[in-house]
């Protein structure tokens, strides 16, 4: 269970989160909804350690984390960006490989094994020697996805997930988050995207732009 | 006087010559590159002191001539006690200059590549030296390539500037034949010499921006 206690921040002194709790039970998925401006790509900053936050704390099982300073030997959260951000400069194998390797310490044969199972899994099978730009969006979207998961996080966050893809795809996603969720992955998704939102949750935090 | 005679004749003086200005140009390449991107990399550090002390060195030598260096260094210097070696003048001015052009062109790189890909690089824990090795630097490779490039050539000329300290390179063994034997033949060949030093330069260089096509 991961719990968010009076998470507050603030950009140049103007408050964009004040004072937010809720928590997301193991294994559910949290939608988070909203307007532009209301600070749902923030929130999921703030999750993931991309931004410091001002007050407030995260706990895991009731025990305290920081994803900022995440540096234990644990992973908690995973992330896959509005714009997938795979390294242009390695092959899909690699892009998902290369944090196992570097920071888990694992060895490659292991790495590739748990990679060509997730490929399998998100339909990639074939395409661990092409490089990204070789991939249509909702296969990077899928490599992205293989990417977190290599590093066994606890949570997985979403950014916009369908945003970047065509309309006819958002089944596939929906249908893949669905799946993990069976598997026990606890999933934060931020989109703007009401149907998609309301089909996959089972909990939603609407947030508005504070006045 | 335009006698292949004559030609193997001064030839062994502008090869030795054409030595001496691979030499420079090889050891200015070596050491301009790699303190090039460390300085590159230092022009965009979040310790501000570093970033000013860096664009100031940048802006001293790129904008001074690289001949005014030169001459600072070997005549210059030794008025206040410091003396170098012709070639070990050479070798100082050219990699200080250098550096600070490379360190230009890293800086444009690195700012080039998205900071999207270092904030994956962080949620994936990668620490920052993992993130400039397997990600930032293959990708400012790719970007910085046509521009260092550019200043690989013009290194290929710029190295006739030790003419002027006394060394011996293709350009000083060219001119002392000249005007030794009154004849345009050793200038004309000189020229053919660099002319061939940067082809072979431009197709190295396009050798290896192919190698990085594989990705884009």
């Amino acid at each position: 269970m991961l719990k968010i206690k009076d998470l507050t921040k603030t950009f140049g002194g103007r408050v964009i989160i004040d004072k937010l709790s809720f928590d997301v039970p193991d294994s559910e998925i949290l939608t988070i909804v909203g307007p532009s401006g209301a600070g749902k790509t923030t929130l999921l900053r703030c999750i993931s350690g991309l931004e410091k936050i001002d007050a407030g704390g995260f706990y895991i099982n009731d025990q305290k984390f920081d994803p900022y300073e995440n540096s234990g030997n644990e992973s908690v959260i995973g992330v896959v960006f509005q714009d997938f951000q795979l390294f242009p400069n390695l092959t899909v194998m690699d892009n998902v490989t290369l944090a196992p390797k570097l920071v888990l310490k694992k060895d490659v044969a292991t790495v590739k094994k748990e990679a060509l199972e997730s490929f399998a899994r998100l339909q990639l099978d074939g395409k661990e020697d092409l490089y990204p730009y070789q991939l249509s969006g909702g296969q990077k979207q899928r490599v992205a996805i293989a990417r977190a998961l290599a590093m066994h996080p606890q949570i997985l966050c979403y950014d916009e997930p369908t945003s970047a893809l065509d309309p006819e795809l958002r089944g596939e996603v929906s249908k893949i988050i669905k799946g993990l969720k069976q598997d026990g992955m606890t999933q934060i998704v931020v989109t703007h995207d009401m149907d998609f939102a309301n089909d996959v949750a089972d909990k939603q935090l609407h947030v508005s732009p504070i006045k | 006087m335009f006698s292949l005679h004559y030609i193997s004749e001064i030839l062994p003086s502008l090869l030795s010559g054409t030595t001496m200005t691979l030499k420079i140009f090889c050891w200015t390449l070596i050491g301009a590159l790699p303190i090039g991107m460390i300085f590159g990399l230092g022009l965009v550090s979040k310790f501000r002191p570093i970033r000013y002390i860096l664009n100031f060195y940048v802006w001293l030598m790129r904008g001074t001539p690289l001949l005014l260096q030169l001459i600072f260094v070997f005549y210059g210097l030794p008025i206040v006690g410091i003396v170098f070696q012709r070639y070990d003048a050479a070798l100082f001015a050219f990699i200080l200059n250098y550096a600070a052009y490379f360190a230009e062109i890293f800086r444009g790189g690195l700012q080039s590549v998205d900071r999207g890909q270092y904030e994956a690089a962080k949620v994936l824990r990668l620490s920052y030296w993992q993130t400039i090795r397997k990600i930032v630097i293959p990708q400012v490779a790719k970007i910085v390539l046509p521009s260092i490039g550019n200043e690989v050539i013009n290194l290929v000329k710029d190295s006739s500037l030790v003419y002027v300290i006394g060394i011996g390179d293709l350009l000083r063994a060219g001119n002392v034949a000249s005007s030794r034997d009154v004849t345009l033949v050793p200038l004309l060949l000189v020229g053919i010499i660099y002319l061939l030093l940067t082809a072979i330069c431009t197709y190295i260089l396009r050798r290896i921006e192919k190698h990085f096509a594989y990705w884009r």
